[in-house]
């Protein structure tokens, strides 16, 4: 116990002491949120630009319907030739030129509008052009028919469906998609932990094959020992990070309550009513934030994240112990990268689709994948049976890869020059 | 004399390949013993069992009288043949942790860290990184990490590879003395010399057997062929030598002299005895030289491969 607890203090310090975790523990925040700027800006840039579209119109009933708006300028070029205007268009290097020909009757224009243009045009902008030439046509054939257009008009409504729990709990749609955001969030940085810190634990054990230490050290503890030391000590390591990292959230989650001007720190969840502000949005979205159980989100991710971490940092400690440089690691790094990007996807489609459906749950029951999927349901509101079940899958689970893994360590360690395969392995496993 | 370690019987097999077959080895309390043997002969397989890095198939290891058990690791130091350090970890922190995986309190540790440090002159590396020295010094920091906890059994895999001839004498000096002290010590090398040098009792290994241990003087005894070499001083050589090779079994042999002399090996019958032969020299020639020929372990290595081969 006392050789663990030194090799647990060991190697945390030599994970927290290194530079790059230092600075990537406070740097990483701020890379995300400047990230998330970039977006921003970019896809705002992107949309801000603005095009101008020429259209030459034979029917002569579009005239009023191409309005400008902040994306795109049309230009009317029906009184010129169709040739002329192409020459116009490309001339100028405008972005495209729409040809509406002349037409019997509405429905003989289905198919005949063209676009011409250099390059081929944005889907938005597409669907944009034959969303307003398919209403002007309903709205002719529908006058052709004799129908009131205006009492059609006045008649449309729009609905905005709330939903509510059976508890009585409003949420908007918003809050629907703040879980997935936070939900997505926690499972892809659960697997980014994941990958990171069971790298760790591999180079680590890299290392010490390659220094030759590792003789000097099983000569003093079990090897067992240093493996689970080494994974504790690295998970501790991993702790620290996130903590730094959910108390910079806290900041900033108190500097963003000072910003709209409410003590978001003493506010109830569900309770919260922010009058000051008029902005509905703002104050849904605030309400709706506060709503998440983000305490509980918290808990589960460090329960999923150990559990998680440890089934995969034991493989990789064995992966570590069986090469003998971090190039051989490569054959057998998809196993281990399989489940996480399975995690992932089967989290960003079937979650977000539908949370608690039959691949959701099943997912979030399988050890490999399971904390990953379960951090991504949970937003949603998961029994706490199912939770616990997975929970206690993923534990009984872990049991059992980190004895075979302690197994495979245990050979593979005092293993040199010998090329190591799946089969050379398996035979470890019976020394 | 009371035995510190004794292995009974060792077996060990890693899937089709058999690493120790069979092994029996005695050491001998305050003794220093040469394990010997040729690259893969399963010498290293043998000290791993001692450490209990690895567990023997079959047999059984008793330290000190008593079935070995995991708490004895700390009543063993030992110097592996393929040692290192970890590189971004300074000197003294590092000794630190080792000290304390064998048991060692913290101030222990520490107190016994700076004697050593003093004594072999390298107080001023405590804080230095591993990366900064030669690998001369990590050696002489694995050494002082090595005996740090007062083993009672020390076990030295090649010790002296990596060192430098000042160095080497450095750490051989402080090997016997640790010997003085009460210690026992476990060679194990194929570097011969080494062993004729320092070792009281040795074991030969080859392919994984046992070929034969006992006290080196003993083993030389029984490996000694009756065989002396000669200079001899003589007016007429070429008819002493056919004398001699009539009645002798006569080889040439090859020593230092200042002398200009007829040098041959001379082997007696097991029953005949070295004074008969002074006897007879003494009227035919001035003896310049004679000396038994006493079997190097080298000879003794080479004679039983090759003959068990």
């Amino acid at each position: 116990m006392r050789s663990l607890k030194l090799i647990i203090q060991r190697e945390y310090l030599a994970r927290v002491r290194n530079k790059t975790f230092i600075i990537m523990t406070f740097l990483s925040p701020i890379i995300l949120v400047g990230m998330f700027a970039l977006i921003a800006y970019l896809s705002m840039l992107n949309s801000s630009e603005q095009h101008i579209i020429g259209f030459h119109d034979e029917t002569g009933l579009f005239l009023k319907e191409f309005q400008d708006d902040e994306n795109l300028q049309y230009l009317d070029f029906s009184a010129k030739s169709l040739d002329e205007a192409k020459k116009i268009v490309r001339e100028n290097e405008y972005y495209g030129l729409i040809h509406i020909p002349d037409a019997d009757n509405n429905y003989d224009l289905t198919g005949k509008v063209q676009f011409f243009g250099e390059e081929s045009p944005g889907l938005g902008t597409v669907q944009n052009i034959e969303k307003i030439i398919s209403n002007k046509l309903q709205r002719n054939e529908l006058i052709e028919r004799g129908i009131d257009v205006a009492q059609i008009d006045s008649a449309k409504t729009s609905v905005d469906v709330q939903i509510q729990n059976f508890s009585g709990e409003t949420t908007s749609k918003m809050a629907n998609y703040l879980r997935m955001f936070f939900g997505g969030a926690a499972g892809y940085l659960l697997m980014m932990f994941i990958i990171i810190y069971g790298n760790m634990v591999m180079r680590s054990v890299i290392e010490e094959k390659t220094n030759r230490i590792i003789e000097i050290i099983v000569s003093s503890v079990r090897p067992i020992q240093l493996m689970l030391g080494k994974v504790i000590g690295t998970s501790l390591a991993g702790i620290t990070q996130f903590t730094v990292w959910v108390i910079l959230g806290g900041i900033l989650y108190t500097l963003a309550g000072l910003y709209f001007g409410v003590d978001l720190m003493n506010a109830q969840p569900g309770q919260v009513e922010v009058e000051q502000l008029n902005i509905p949005e703002v104050n849904q979205l605030v309400t709706d934030v506060l709503n998440l159980p983000i305490f509980s989100l918290i808990v589960y991710f460090l329960i999923y994240f150990l559990g998680g971490y440890f089934l995969y940092s034991a493989i990789y400690a064995s992966i570590g112990a069986a090469v003998d440089s971090e190039t051989d690691t490569q054959q057998f790094m998809l196993p281990v990268i399989l489940p996480l990007m399975l995690g992932i996807y089967v989290g960003f489609f079937a979650v977000i689709e539908n949370p608690h459906g039959t691949i959701s749950t099943i997912f979030s029951m399988i050890p490999l994948t399971s904390p990953i999927v379960m951090l991504m349901r949970i937003p949603f509101g998961v029994p706490w049976w199912e939770i616990s079940l997975s929970i206690l899958i993923l534990l009984c689970t872990n049991t059992a890869v980190v004895w075979l893994a302690a197994k495979i360590y245990r050979v593979g360690i005092l293993m040199y020059g010998k090329k190591a395969s799946y089969k050379e392995i398996y035979k470890w496993l019976k020394y | 004399m009371e035995n510190l370690l004794v292995a009974e019987n060792i077996y060990k097999r890693f899937g089709g390949y058999t690493a120790l077959n069979n092994v029996s080895i005695t050491i001998p309390k305050g003794s220093v013993f040469g394990l010997l043997g040729p690259n893969g002969a399963g010498k290293t397989t043998f000290i791993r069992i001692i450490n209990q890095i690895t567990m023997p198939d079959e047999g059984k290891v008793y330290l000190d009288g008593k079935p070995l058990h995991p708490e004895d690791i700390r009543h063993i130091g030992y110097l592996p043949e393929e040692r290192g350090l970890y590189k971004s970890m300074k000197v003294g922190e590092q000794a630190m942790y080792l000290a304390r995986l064998k048991g060692l309190s913290k101030a222990e540790a520490k107190e016994r860290l700076k004697y050593w440090f003093k004594k072999l002159d390298i107080t001023d590396w405590w804080d230095k990184k591993i990366q900064e020295l030669s690998k001369g010094m990590a050696q002489k920091v694995q050494f002082v990490i090595t005996v740090l906890h007062d083993p009672k059994l020390l076990i030295f895999d090649e010790p002296f590879s990596g060192f430098d001839p000042v160095n080497a004498s450095i750490i051989k000096r402080e090997i016997l003395e640790l010997k003085e002290k009460g210690a026992t010590i476990l060679f194990s090398t194929h570097r011969m010399e080494s062993v004729e040098e320092l070792c009281d009792y040795m074991a030969l290994i080859n392919k994984s057997n046992k070929l034969l241990d006992g006290k080196v003087s003993e083993i030389k005894k029984e490996y000694k062929s009756n065989t002396f070499e000669v200079g001899l001083e003589s007016e007429n050589e070429t008819a002493l030598l056919a004398e001699l090779q009539e009645k002798f079994k006569v080889g040439k042999a090859q020593f230092k002299s200042i002398n200009d002399d007829l040098k041959v090996s001379i082997q007696l019958q097991p029953h005949e005895n070295p004074n008969d032969l002074i006897q007879y020299l003494l009227n035919r020639a001035k003896i310049n030289h004679f000396v038994e020929v006493i079997p190097s372990v080298n000879d003794i290595f080479i004679k039983t491969v090759t003959h068990n081969a």
